[in-house]
């Protein structure tokens, strides 16, 4: 009897390494897009809160775009225009570019959130003391404010760390593209799409449970 | 000494205050009463220009503070302020709150700064709770750690906008005695109050507002004994 080429074969111990590699490349891309997202997201949320009408009139339609576009079309369309308008990025730069502006405009209102948090009177205290605009920011509003949204702010990371799974349209090989390519092999979609979960639920569970602790710390 | 010439404040539309004129000598003990909406805080929060005026001026010590060129931040170390609301720092220990600005806005070192923390908590009776949160403080305690922070600036005159009023009736004398305490050492003070008792007591000399004017100044004997203006006296019989 003629043997059979055979285009499937069975997953091995080799495969859960590559998916290992593709589970620190999810992680690396979300680390840096929530890291920088984070930072313009601070200076966009303090526009928006002391800029007022301008900012209302300005930035914010421009973040409720990034805000309300699902984020597959965003990153499809700017990974196909950017070439047009002299941007030559890869996969992995255009995810982090897309991943970085909607980070930020998540993180936006969480900011000005954060600054509302704090009321008048406390910074008028602050100020009385002789604290000047940017001391009161860095040393009453940012840790008083940021504590009251750390939660909401975890919610946004481990969203956007989820929502990473959306680069793999691009066909950077991160988790959620390296279990396609290995359903495609070994024609095992359950096995495979339950180790990509178990992965995302192993980065995100210690942040949550970290968070959670750094919350009870504060709570005291 | 604090000079006030002419001064005028609006909120929108309306005037709050329409035209003081009063000067605090160093180590007066003044008092300024008046029913709410008579604009006796926002003179406060004028003095030390929380809130910007539209007209006349504010001197402290020969600074004008609404001068386009004055460094307010400068100026504010030498005016402590304590609030109605007392605004404890929640994520610092009392320690920590009274140590901030010495550290930040003065530069002191680590220790120094830890060190006139130490002591002005000392003086409002408070170095059993140096390493305490402010939400295991009652009301009273985070009063005095208020007072204690402002202290710790070295202030020349120190501003009390209704210092008691959110206390409960228990907690008052703690912070009243506090009051009294610097007001024996000398410190020049500048008390919104509704304590007439601290006002009759304490006092050098007593302010009525009525209205957003000046009605009546003198010492207190005179304005509970014998207020010349009628506003006075009834505001008087009323709160007693």
């Amino acid at each position: 009897m003629q043997e059979t080429i055979s285009f499937f074969s069975g997953f091995t111990p080799n495969d859960l390494w590559f998916m290992g590699e593709a589970a620190l490349r999810t992680l690396w891309i979300s680390a840096l897009s929530i890291t920088i997202g984070t930072v313009l997201g601070g200076v966009f949320g303090w526009m928006l809160y002391e800029g007022k009408l301008t900012a209302a009139l300005t930035l914010a339609p421009v973040l409720d775009i990034f805000r309300s576009v699902p984020l597959i079309i965003q990153l499809v369309l700017f990974y196909n225009f950017a070439p047009i308008v002299g941007l030559d990025l890869d996969p992995f730069g255009s995810g982090v570019v897309i991943l970085t502006i909607y980070t930020a405009a998540l993180v936006a209102n969480v900011a000005r959130g954060a600054i509302e948090a704090v009321g008048k009177p406390m910074r008028r205290a602050a100020r009385s003391l002789g604290m000047s605009y940017w001391q009161d920011m860095r040393y009453v509003v940012l840790p008083i404010g940021g504590r009251a949204v750390f939660p909401a702010w975890v919610g946004v990371a481990l969203g956007v760390m989820k929502d990473s799974a959306l680069v793999s349209v691009l066909g950077y090989v991160e988790l959620l593209k390296a279990s396609q390519i290995l359903i495609t092999r070994t024609q095992e979609p359950f096995l495979i799409l339950a180790i990509a979960g178990a992965f995302y639920f192993a980065l995100s569970f210690p942040i949550s449970r970290y968070a959670a602790k750094l919350e009870q710390r504060w709570a005291q | 000494m604090i000079e006030i010439r002419g001064l005028e404040k609006y909120f929108g539309a309306l005037q709050v205050l329409k035209g003081i004129d009063l000067d605090v000598a160093k180590g007066e003990v003044l008092s300024v009463i008046g029913a709410s909406g008579s604009g006796k805080s926002t003179l406060l929060y004028c003095i030390n220009g929380l809130e910007p005026i539209q007209k006349g001026s504010v001197i402290v010590d020969g600074t004008d503070v609404h001068a386009k060129g004055t460094d307010i931040n400068k100026l504010r170390q030498k005016l402590g302020m304590v609030f109605q609301q007392w605004n404890s720092f929640p994520h610092l220990t009392a320690l920590e709150n009274v140590a901030l600005a010495p550290k930040i806005v003065k530069g002191k070192s680590k220790a120094e700064a830890r060190d006139i923390a130490e002591r002005q908590l000392r003086h409002v009776g408070l170095d059993d709770k140096l390493n305490v949160f402010p939400s295991a403080l009652s009301g009273g305690q985070q009063q005095r750690l208020a007072i204690a922070r402002a202290l710790a600036m070295e202030p020349t005159y120190m501003l009390f906008d209704e210092a008691t009023s959110a206390l409960d009736p228990e907690l008052v004398g703690e912070v009243l005695d506090t009051m009294r305490l610097l007001a024996e050492e000398g410190m020049t003070m500048i008390c919104v109050t509704h304590e007439m008792g601290f006002a009759r007591d304490v006092s050098d000399r007593v302010a009525y507002f009525h209205q957003g004017v000046m009605e009546e100044i003198g010492p207190p004997e005179q304005i509970f004994g014998n207020a010349t203006s009628g506003h006075t006296r009834k505001f008087l019989a009323n709160v007693r």
